[in-house]
């Protein structure tokens, strides 16, 4: 945990030294802002995957005398098939192109998001089927 | 049905029964990274060839003077549309969408993607987003014309009227989204989903470029969809951010556009950068030089890359250039670093010139040049002479095809008995490569000259009295060639389709964990893992008698270097220790 926390952490460093060096020698808004944007896409995870890492013990993945036996178990709940996801899929894109062809395609396309958005949360909740 | 991936361990775990739907079902519901990653590589190659046929029409439009072969729109629309395919559709999607889809889980030992349904949910986006972009040639008025930068002025309601201009922006905001959500799921399942021993410093290099572009992806794809969603806010609900008409600022627009559009390149190279790495040292049979300096160097290569946007915009006026001329010469020091540890992983080494090696070669000798006049536009002066010459389109050419094509096919060719248990026909891939090699450098080398004499980009004619004539024709000729050898490629799938010759599991004898799961891999991918004590596994496991190198040592935070210990009863055949 510590290797991807401090690599989180390279990010926000390098990028609040060059927003600081940009806003100064430019001083130009738009760049300075998406730099303070970059800064905190790394800061906020990787502050917290730096706190975690000193609470927790290495995982097997962090060390490199670990065996395959150190990592048995379960490691998570895979849904091996879902229709949900090209439900949603198909839902976004018929109602991007209701901004092009007409607001009726809102209809079908909200229909197909909304029943998704219940389809995927009742299947991670009973387990899931397709 | 959801499955509960538990780690095996022992060569006795029963191969675990998946019964899923099959046929259309299986593909439309199927959540395994496997087959969307399949997905993901047979859709963008199909935006690759639709891309590359726009491109031989451009060519021809362009090897006459005064040619009506295109009318301007038409031109204009084709140039539009060959370039945002290539870029949003085939060479982005190809590398993180497909090859890493497929390839990063089985590298890192995991069941699957952290996020399965999230991954297929970003496929059908990318699916959505290209057709509504393909749209664009159905509706009134043909297809977008205003360049893949779709520069503010010109992509106003008032210069580009009618609806596929709309088509191309909403198009670009869906494949964003499904970019974003790969990006996430990348970072996760390297954070979450390495197996026993697989510490951060022992994974294969194209599982780090893809974690660092998976950081650039999240740098940069959400400032793309906010400037789309802006632009076409602007076109119909009134704004005027980009329109100094209402006080807006257009400049904002390519402020906003390569701050995308720089780590852009570099999402479109490193994924590449990690295919070469992990193909050179299998057939130099020998580890990678400098595993470190190469993790390092592509960090320092994605940090710069995105600090160095403006050098697209020098002829704006309203740039630093010193600031983004020093950052941006300042790559060229961790792609050198890069290439001489290319070059010294292949130094001693007991070559084998197959297909996916050659076309790693081919990628170093295009890139290289490509890179050397990187570094020249990185400089005000020469960018102000040659800025919208095909001094650009060259380099720029050579820079993606160096990448995308010649190393995206190295990895296509490398892992193709993965994908499909079977060998692709050698002598096929090696003409597909040398006719492939002639054609490129025919191509775009009379660019550049082009681009010197003062040759502008984006004209769809020039007059006959100014001497491009010959070397245009060079130009069309190679595009051609180009094309011609690209029949190979789909003449060699259709063969080893028909006729397969069986691969094995490890057909190179290669390093990393994918060459330990069977081709094609099982649901779920392995039933059994080797233990993980070096950067390529795979290769201990099967000369144990070899000199190994550990990079991590045995310090369990991964601070050791370069140990060189001896797993056995001395050097064995093969032995690749004189790197220490």
């Amino acid at each position: 945990m510590r290797i991807e926390a401090l690599f989180l952490l390279g990010v926000a460093v390098f990028f609040g030294l060059v927003g600081i060096a940009y806003w100064f020698l430019a001083y130009e808004q738009g760049g300075t802002m998406m730099l303070v944007g970059t800064t905190l896409l790394g800061l906020v995870p990787g502050s917290y995957y730096l706190w975690w890492s000193q609470r927790m013990k290495p995982r097997p993945e962090d060390r490199t005398d670990a065996t395959m036996a150190d990592g048995a178990g379960v490691i998570g709940s895979f849904p091996s098939s879902s229709i949900w996801p090209f439900v949603l899929g198909m839902g976004l894109f018929l109602m991007v192109l209701s901004m092009v062809f007409g607001l009726w395609l809102i209809a079908p396309g909200a229909t197909l998001v909304i029943s998704a958005v219940i389809g995927v949360t009742v299947e991670s909740r009973r387990g899931g089927t397709i | 049905m959801t499955v509960l991936a538990e780690r095996p361990v022992t060569h006795e775990h029963e191969h675990e029964h998946h019964e899923g739907p099959s046929g259309l079902l299986k593909w439309l519901t199927s959540t395994d990274h496997k087959l969307i990653g399949m997905n993901y590589m047979v859709t963008s190659l199909v935006m690759f060839f639709l891309a590359g046929i726009m491109a031989l029409l451009l060519r021809t439009q362009l090897s006459s003077p005064n040619s009506s072969f295109l009318s301007f729109q038409q031109y204009n629309a084709l140039f539009t549309m060959h370039g945002s395919l290539m870029l949003y559709l085939f060479a982005g999607p190809f590398a993180f969408g497909g090859l890493a889809n497929y390839i990063l889980p089985l590298q890192v030992g995991a069941p699957d993607m952290a996020f399965p349904r999230l991954n297929a949910l970003s496929y059908w986006l990318y699916l959505g987003g290209s057709i509504t972009m393909l749209l664009g040639f159905l509706v009134a008025g043909g297809a977008a014309a205003y360049g893949w930068v779709a520069y503010a002025p010109l992509s106003s309601v008032q210069f580009s009227p009618g609806s596929a201009p709309d088509l191309w922006i909403l198009g670009i905001a869906l494949t964003g989204f499904s970019a974003i959500f790969t990006g996430v799921n990348l970072v996760t399942t390297t954070f979450y989903l390495r197996a026993p021993g697989m510490t951060m410093f022992r994974l294969p290099i194209f599982t780090w470029n893809m974690l660092v572009t998976a950081i650039l992806i999240l740098i940069a794809f959400p400032i793309l969809t906010a400037a789309m969603v802006l632009l076409f806010a602007d076109r119909h609900f009134g704004t005027h951010i980009y329109s100094t008409a209402g006080g807006g600022s257009p400049v904002l627009y390519q402020n906003l556009f390569w701050f995308f559009g720089h780590p852009e390149v570099y999402i479109l190279a490193l994924p590449y950068f990690g295919i070469v790495s992990d193909v050179i040292p299998v057939f130099s049979k020998k580890p990678l030089f400098g595993y470190k300096g190469m993790i390092f160097a592509t960090m320092s290569i994605a940090a710069l890359s995105t600090g160095v946007w403006a050098h697209h915009m020098f002829t704006t006026g309203v740039v630093l250039l010193p600031f983004f001329s020093l950052l941006s010469l300042l790559i060229a020091v961790p792609t050198g670093i890069k290439f001489f540890n290319w070059i010294g992983t292949m130094w001693r080494g007991q070559l084998t010139f197959t297909t996916p090696m050659l076309f790693c070669i081919g990628f170093l000798f295009a890139f290289l040049m490509g890179g050397l006049t990187g570094v020249m536009l990185a400089s005000p002066p020469i960018d102000f002479a040659t800025h919208d010459t095909y001094f650009v389109v060259a380099h720029f050419h050579q820079v993606l095809f160096g990448t995308a094509v010649y190393a995206g096919f190295a990895g296509l060719y490398y892992w193709y008995p993965k994908f499909f248990g079977r060998m692709y026909r050698e002598w096929m891939g090696k003409w597909h490569f040398w006719l492939l090699t002639i054609g490129f450098w025919l191509t775009f080398i009379p660019q550049y000259v082009l681009g010197l004499w003062g040759m502008p980009r984006r004209v769809a004619s020039y007059p006959a009295n100014l001497g491009w004539r010959s070397l245009n024709v060079a130009s069309t000729i190679g595009a051609y060639v180009i094309g011609i050898s690209f029949v190979f490629l789909l003449v060699n799938l259709w063969v080893s389709w028909r006729k397969p010759v069986p691969a094995g599991d490890n057909p190179w004898d290669a390093h990393t964990l994918e060459w330990f799961a069977t081709s094609p891999p099982v649901h779920h991918n392995f039933e059994k893992l080797p233990p993980i004590r070096s950067e390529r596994p795979v290769w201990d496991y099967h000369h144990p008698d070899a000199l190994t190198i550990e990079h991590s040592g045995a310090h369990s935070n991964g601070n050791g270097h370069g140990h060189l210990t001896d797993a056995g009863a001395g050097a064995g055949a093969g032995s690749s220790g004189d790197k220490a």
